[in-house]
């Protein structure tokens, strides 16, 4: 029987079938033509669809998203992949005061999709930044961070058929996670979150690589008695706040994690509505598990002490079912 | 060169948005205008040589001091005027103000808040012309100030290496705020520097509207047939401060009036049509006074027309498709 596919073909799945459906979709950023990506993202996509579709760029990043913001205004729908979500701050004004704010102003969609990837893994500072909460943050983006290679391929498909600037954040450590993908029409919704694991006696709520480690928490607390929910948000803007409310509703208990620095966080964000909202369900306060605001090194060691581990989020886990 | 009825409807729409200019300068010092704005007057022949010389459907991306742009590209006084007034008959609905004017819908990609970066998305239509294979170009304007940014030569790369139906128009006034473009551009010579990118690269009069008309027709052929970018460096002057109320020392009095008075676009063009018997002072007077009606009735259009209703906050902020 033939594996599944990664993460990585799942998003080639997409963007093939995408790209055979409609004409207007292009990519373009480096070495995507010979490499594939970085991450093989793209990889045999150029072969199949040609060099004026799948186009390599120079490394001019700010360029690269002003031909995305206005080939999209002209009508095309152009993907922009960075490789990495790092080089994003080389266009971060192409991105934030052009993409996102054309549409209120200018009466024009914006319908390009910023692929990257992103999270912590290796090799420092400049490679492992976590920016999900300034482009959650931003008026006019929207936000996908998939988990699984199903939903890299089907949020994918719902971005490319809608008509909005979305930032595309792929994990590193994902990339070769394999897992089944959907059909031709199995597309996913934005801001509809999934239930990745089912319990009763507290919610975690997380999303991208972090529901790894927070599985295998939630499997430790069952070996001792206790059934954690994981909730996977799947996209970040527009968020599923429904269904988080519904879960403090559920199971009283509330800890959200990810691995982004906590402060001014997407935790907090979803810590602070879903107290607001749902207050006297809450059997204490929601607990937030993230990484410390410092930036990331490149050694092992220290790269383990600044993002959480599975010991802190089953401590998290412990403390919101002592309430 | 053009007939006389093209010759005489680009000295029109250059009186126009010299009246325009000087009004909404006026309005600007009593506070009627949101946000405040940066005046062209002393510029109209760049706008309007490059329009002048472009499809009804060409795309034009352009920068904080565009309302010349936006007039000579066919946006009424009254639309441009409301907008200026943030109001909701304005170019964009009263959102943009003076330096946010486009309509995407009508090929206006947009004036822009941010130094360089209209000439970048100029150079994404261009990708996006070139893409669905029509027969267009895209104008990106762009300051001498914004010749200093990186991503202004990025996107210049990209459309030289790409082939890109792009025009980059440098509406060069000399100055950006009070900084004297000979005091921070290396080697002196902007189309020294684009040339180095391997595209036709010239200094234009941008005083001149015919001049600048016949170099942008002649750029707009080259594009069409499928030869790639442009960079035309328009050398003009502002009459006025970098924003309405600037009263700077950095330039003399004596430069300011040098320019007026020996190098104004408008009389240059006047002169010569008169010169050529294509105008007479009754024609002349006509238009000034059609001008100045036109003016007068957009400042009433835009002073009667309501801002933008406050319950609309959250409308287009995006499509509202990903929101289910
Ligand atoms: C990225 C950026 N930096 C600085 C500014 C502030 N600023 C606005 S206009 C301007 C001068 C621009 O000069 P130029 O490009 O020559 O255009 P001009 O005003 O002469 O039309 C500056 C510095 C800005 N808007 N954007
Ligand atoms: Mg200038």
């Amino acid at each position: 029987m033939a594996s599944e596919p990664t993460y990585s073909e799942a998003y080639q799945s997409g963007i093939r079938e995408e790209m055979n459906n409609n004409p207007k979709i292009f990519i373009m950023g480096t070495d995507l033509q010979e490499r594939g990506g970085h991450f093989a993202q793209v990889k045999g996509i150029a072969q199949e669809f040609g060099g004026e579709r799948v186009r390599d760029t120079p490394i001019s990043e700010a360029a690269m998203i002003a031909a995305g913001v206005g080939a999209a205004m002209y009508g095309m729908r152009p993907v922009v992949d960075l490789n990495f979500m790092d080089f994003a701050l080389g266009a971060m004004d192409e991105i934030i005061n052009q993409a996102a704010h054309i549409r209120y102003m200018f009466n024009g969609s914006v319908p390009l999709i910023i692929r990257a990837t992103s999270g912590i893994a290796q090799a420092g500072a400049h490679h492992n930044n976590s920016f999900e909460s300034f482009f959650a943050h931003t008026p006019g983006l929207s936000v996908a961070v998939p988990g699984t290679p199903w939903d890299v391929k089907g949020l994918l498909k719902t971005a490319l058929r809608a008509d909005d600037p979305v930032i595309f954040m792929m994990h590193k450590k994902l990339t070769g996670m394999r897992g089944p993908i959907g059909g031709p029409e199995d597309l996913v919704p934005f801001g509809k979150a999934r239930i990745a694991r089912e319990g009763a006696d507290a919610t975690l709520v997380t999303y991208g690589y972090t529901l790894i480690p927070a599985m295998k928490a939630a499997e430790t607390l069952a070996a001792e008695g206790k059934q954690v929910e994981i909730l996977d948000l799947r996209t970040l803007f527009p968020m599923d706040m429904d269904a988080v409310i519904e879960a403090v509703k559920r199971t009283g208990r509330m800890v959200v994690v990810d691995e982004a620095p906590l402060f001014a966080s997407i935790t907090a964000e979803i810590a602070a509505t879903a107290s607001e909202a749902a207050f006297d369900s809450l059997k204490g306060p929601i607990v937030r598990v993230g990484a410390q605001r410092a930036p990331l090194s490149a050694d092992p060691g220290m790269v383990e002490a600044t993002i959480p581990s599975i010991s802190d989020i089953e401590a998290a886990l412990r403390k919101v079912l002592s309430y | 060169m053009g007939t006389r009825e093209e010759m005489l409807a680009m000295l029109r729409m250059m009186m126009m948005i010299r009246n325009f200019e000087e009004t909404a300068d006026k309005l600007t010092l009593r506070g009627k205008v949101s946000g405040g704005m940066h005046n062209s007057s002393g510029q109209e022949a760049v706008a309007v040589g490059v329009m002048s010389a472009l499809a009804p459907d060409d795309v034009i991306a352009t920068t904080h001091r565009s309302h010349h742009h936006t007039l000579a590209k066919g946006f009424s006084a009254r639309e441009v005027m409301a907008e200026l007034m943030t109001k909701a008959t304005g170019v964009s609905k009263g959102r943009g103000a003076s330096m946010h004017l486009g309509d995407v819908a009508r090929g206006h990609f947009g004036g822009n808040g941010i130094v360089g970066a209209g000439m970048g998305i100029g150079m994404g239509a261009a990708l996006g012309i070139k893409l669905a294979g029509d027969k267009k170009v895209a104008v990106g304007f762009v300051g001498d100030g914004g010749m200093n940014t990186g991503r202004t030569w990025e996107a210049v790369n990209m459309a030289a290496i790409w082939k890109l139906p792009l025009i980059v128009v440098v509406d060069n006034n000399q100055y950006a705020v009070e900084t004297f473009i000979e005091r921070v551009t290396a080697g002196g010579d902007l189309p020294k520097r684009a040339s180095g990118f391997g595209l036709p690269a010239s200094t234009i009069d941008g005083q001149n509207v015919l001049e600048v008309k016949d170099a942008v027709a002649k750029a707009r052929d080259f594009a069409l047939a499928g030869n790639g970018p442009t960079f035309l460096n328009a050398v003009t002057y502002r009459y006025y401060g970098h924003n309405v109320g600037e009263k700077g020392q950095y330039r003399t009095l004596e430069e300011i009036e040098d320019w007026r008075t020996n190098r104004d676009p408008i009389d240059q063009l006047a002169a010569r049509l008169f010169a050529d018997g294509l105008l007479d002072q009754a024609t002349f007077d006509e238009m000034t006074a059609s001008v100045e009606a036109e003016i007068k009735d957009a400042v009433e259009f835009a002073e009667n027309s309501p801002n933008p209703d406050p319950a609309d906050v959250m409308l287009n902020v995006d499509s509202g498709k990903l929101r289910g």
